[in-house]
């Protein structure tokens, strides 16, 4: 793999106080991982060109730039290609994919970026496994000057994005040890939509922590009451949720200042990310989440303080809300001094979500001034790192899409240790009845696989919860 | 994309078949405007240049020249095919693809299964592997018959072990017309325990029907038409209950209005794998979650809105309406109440303008008054395909593997019973070379086996969902 330093950019960018950033490269996995993927190129370039973001029209361009490097390359008619492969087992999304973000005639896929068989694998963990796949990989990973790492988008629930994912992630691992690999994964409604989706779940996860660096959380179930709550969309469809989730997704990946007040964008979008939130491999788990969101609509009549939008995304954090809605503000970070209140139970009701790492993101007017102080309270964190390590901020002044001022927080913390649990219960329970069990053994996973990923599994709750 | 490859065997299943074929052709005229050979097309028709002699004439991409089903014909009678033939359909078919007897079999299952079996083998063999060989990617085996009679039942089942053989990696979905209890066929009882045997080793998954729940539901439709406050006009678009085109009193044929749900229900089956959609269901999938233990892969049916095939213009209902129709036992497929059995699986397969949070809604709100078994409390399989079907904004497909099958083994094997303890009609069967008493006494085993697992699985119904003891680690 090739990392050369952008030489001739450097010195292009001392003299405009740019740094190109380094490249992400995108894997895109079955129906799932594809349709979310391309929501969030879009949302991505969209915000790139908003018209001006509220800071001066240099930064503006700046920030354009990063964004470009991080994502896009360019064709010869000028046309930003996304740094993406698309994979799936059959071929309709990924056609559909392609079409629609050729047609928006902004950005567009690379037309040979796509790996297809076709059959779909059947919602089978253990089908699919190809060598081309890493071939298109490469070949996106040499048109980057300086590569960042791959950022790999899948659901659990199915059979490619989740068990090819995870065989993707291994490749990664063996073939690009120095570049950083998150995996974006998509966790299923708690109610079906595939009936051996706790299975898929389980064995994905448990490899996935093996080979990845970070594991990026998105619950169907939280997304989807954004939707209903908050964007008040009525027939709420999976385009609707995948456009919230590429907003918040857009919120974490835009790029941010790497000093106080200068026009130097980080340029290690994923290291930098790592860096701040995963400092041990035990735990790799990280959520989201986002303040404000709300409909275009009712955009246009809201203003925003730091203040309060901080102090509401403080209260999402320590009472594990997933949204700016329906907070219970009855929780509270245990008292500094004394010691912990105990351990964590799955089954206690009202918990305070122990944080290992946060990182807050300000975007917009004045973000400078904003005070988060607040998030540096000992008490929000376990006892092991201090908050000097465990919390970090990044302001930048050019806003985020259409909202003056937007927060986001990414933590590691212990908020997805519930559904998690849940997840390798049901699972469990199946397991202990041996259903479906033939189907997978059919492709050579036994029990032993199954066993020895809820061991890991029960391991990485048994840890969350000691925090 | 994959192909699939239907199989039509003994009368019903041609009859079946016939009426598959002339939907699927709506269908696919309905959705492609341009006319190109496209993927979705593929899935159940070649395409051919019909100027080149010979096999050479399959086209894989362009304009469409002159399509043809992916289908085998087989019939040891020869009036139905026949029929197929000089009907307006006759195109669709390749003459290369049909083997037909003149004497039938009697319904007699053992001259079906040992007799035509034998004979017919190697020539179903070579007509099946013709079909694979036009496919880029064979996925699946769609075989319709019917279980009471001899050719459909006999070398229907006989198939299902060459199709397994041959093409191991190849699904075979199995759609059986059971008895109805006042069958005119004396033997269907022994000619369907004979199959239910060979369903039971050799099938993927079977979607048992039978032909009074088909005539109900005509029944009802009729009903609904004939009230007079709707009023009675045909809709242009929607698919017509016989292949003439021209609308057919009901009283006149009725099987086809029977054989057009059935039809429907494999065109809707496979809609998500052929049309896109935003949550894409493929044929593998079915039986992937659908089937939690190998025997036990018997699929309840229920298709919404029933009006799909009436030629009149009935307002939609609510779309929720749709959801719980799909659960109540006046629309199965099978004289069958789900609602009152256990769960073990079920698949929603929905067509239209319709989005997930209208999926979830009604599944929240249907998931109360049902039962599913406890380590399979979600037991949902969901799908969404934007197209919807010809005529009407959407269509809901729901496929259950609920112990309510039950009942319709119980008595067919019953059927069974009364006739072999007076060894009625026995001798027919006995004469055929290969068949002995001991096949009959293991297919009744088999069906008692089967019937046992659903016993158990029915005793938990009433049993509180516990949470087993999860594994300890050490941290």
């Amino acid at each position: 793999m090739v990392l050369r330093l952008p030489i001739a950019h450097f010195f292009e960018g001392v003299c405009f106080g740019l740094f190109l950033s380094m490249s992400i490269v995108t894997v895109q996995l079955g129906q799932c991982g594809n349709q979310i993927g391309f929501e969030v190129f879009d949302a991505l370039f969209n915000d790139s060109h908003c018209p001006r973001g509220l800071c001066s029209k240099k930064e503006n361009e700046a920030y354009q730039a990063s964004c470009k490097e991080r994502f896009f390359s360019e064709e010869e008619n000028g046309v930003p290609l996304a740094r993406a492969v698309l994979v799936d087992m059959e071929p309709k999304v990924i056609n559909q994919t392609l079409s629609k973000a050729a047609r928006s005639g902004r950005w567009k896929y690379g037309q040979h970026s796509c790996f297809c068989q076709k059959q779909g694998s059947g919602n089978n963990w253990a089908y699919g496994h190809e060598e081309s796949i890493m071939n298109l990989i490469r070949k996106e990973v040499e048109k980057c000057d300086s590569l960042s790492g791959f950022f790999i988008i899948m659901s659990m629930a199915g059979g490619t994005g989740s068990g090819l994912g995870a065989f993707v992630t291994q490749n990664l691992q063996d073939q690009y040890s120095s570049a950083l690999k998150m995996n974006q994964i998509i966790w299923p409604y708690g109610t079906g939509e595939v009936i051996v989706q706790n299975y898929n779940s389980i064995l994905t996860l448990s490899h996935l922590y093996r080979s990845s660096d970070a594991l990026l959380v998105h619950e169907n179930d939280a997304v989807h009451k954004i939707c209903a709550k908050l964007m008040n969309i009525k027939q709420i469809s999976f385009c609707d949720i995948n456009q919230v989730l590429a907003h918040q997704l857009g919120s974490v990946f835009q790029p941010t200042y790497s000093g106080e007040g200068s026009f130097h964008y980080r340029r290690n979008p994923l290291g930098d990310l790592m860096e701040n939130l995963v400092p041990h491999p035990e735990f790799k788990m990280l959520g989201v989440r986002n303040i404000p969101q709300m409909s275009e609509n009712s955009l246009a009549y809201s203003t925003f303080t730091w203040a309060g939008l901080l102090k509401h995304l403080r209260q999402m954090l320590i009472s594990n809300a997933k949204m700016e809605e329906g907070i219970d503000w009855q929780v509270r970070p245990p008292l500094s001094g004394l010691p912990p209140l105990g351990k964590m139970s799955v089954n206690r009701e009202i918990h305070f979500n122990t944080s290992i790492a946060n990182l807050v993101i300000l975007r917009g007017k004045d973000a400078h001034s904003a005070d988060v102080g607040a998030f540096k309270d000992p008490a929000l964190y376990t006892s092991w790192l201090e908050p000097v390590h465990a919390f970090n901020v990044w302001k930048t002044q050019r806003a985020f899409r259409k909202y003056e001022r937007s927060a986001a927080l990414v933590s590691n913390s212990q908020s997805l240790v519930k559904p998690l649990d849940r997840i390798v219960g049901k699972a469990w329970n199946m397991f202990a009845s041996r259903a479906y069990l033939h189907q997978y053994t059919k492709f050579g996973i036994e029990e032993e696989d199954f066993l020895d990923s809820f061991t890991l599994l029960e391991q990485v709750i048994a840890s969350y919860c000691n925090l | 994309m994959t192909q699939s490859v239907v199989v039509q065997v003994g009368q019903c299943g041609n009859q079946i078949g016939c009426c598959f074929w002339d939907l699927a052709l709506r269908e696919h005229a309905a959705v492609n405007k341009k006319g190109i050979y496209d993927e979705a097309i593929s899935s159940f028709f070649r395409n051919v240049d019909t100027r080149v002699v010979g096999d050479g004439g399959s086209i894989s991409k362009g304009k469409i020249c002159s399509l043809k089903a992916r289908a085998v014909l087989i019939d040891m009678e020869e009036g139905v095919v026949n029929e197929i033939l000089q009907g307006p359909l006759r195109d669709v078919f390749d003459s290369k693809q049909l083997i037909t007897d003149i004497s039938g079999s009697g319904n007699n299952w053992a001259v079906g299964h040992k007799v035509f079996g034998s004979l017919y083998q190697e020539k179903i063999l070579e007509k099946l592997r013709k079909s694979a060989e036009h496919c880029d990617c064979l996925q699946c085996f769609f075989i319709i018959h019917s279980m009471g009679g001899g050719t459909g039942s006999g070398l229907g089942t006989f198939l299902l072990k060459v199709l397994e053989d041959e093409f191991p990696e190849v699904y075979r979905f199995v759609t059986s017309i059971y008895p109805s209890g006042e069958d005119d066929v004396i033997t269907s009882p022994y000619n369907s325990i004979l199959a239910m045997k060979e369903l039971n080793e050799h099938a993927d998954c079977v979607l048992p029907i039978d032909n009074q729940s088909l005539f109900d539901i005509i029944s009802k439709i009729d009903v609904m038409v004939n009230s007079g406050k709707l009023g009675a006009a045909i809709k242009p678009k929607s698919l017509v209950t016989s292949s003439t085109g021209v609308f057919k009193k009901r009283q006149e044929k009725p099987f086809d209005a029977m054989n057009n749900i059935v039809a429907n229900l494999l065109l809707n089956l496979t809609s998500s794998a052929r049309f896109e959609g935003s949550l894409n269901m493929d044929l593998n999938e079915i039986s992937m979650n659908l089937v939690p233990f190998p025997q036990l892969h018997y699929l309840v049916s229920s298709l919404t809105p029933l009006y799909t095939l009436a030629d009149v213009n009935i307002p939609p209902r609510r779309l929720d309406q749709m959801f719980s129709d799909a659960f109540s036992k006046d629309h199965q497929l099978i004289r069958a109440d789900p609602r009152h059995s256990l769960y073990l699986a079920c698949a929603l397969m929905v067509r239209g303008n319709v989005q997930i949070s209208d999926l979830r809604r009604n599944i929240e709100r249907l998931k109360p008054s049902l039962q599913f078994v406890s380590w399979n409390q979600e037991g949902w399989k969901t799908s969404l395909c934007s197209v919807p079907p010809v005529g009407h904004s959407h269509s809901l497909l729901a496929l259950a593997n609920n112990t309510c099958v039950k009942p319709t083994f119980v008595e067919l094997k019953e059927r069974f019973i009364r006739l072999y303890k007076k060894k009625a009609h026995l001798h027919h069967y006995l004469q055929i070379e290969g068949m002995e008493e001991s096949c009959f006494s293991e297919a009744v085993s088999s069906l008692s086996a089967l019937i046992q697992e659903y016993n158990q699985l029915d005793a938990t119904k009433s049993m509180p969902v516990e949470d087993l003891p999860r594994l300890n680690v050490a941290v």
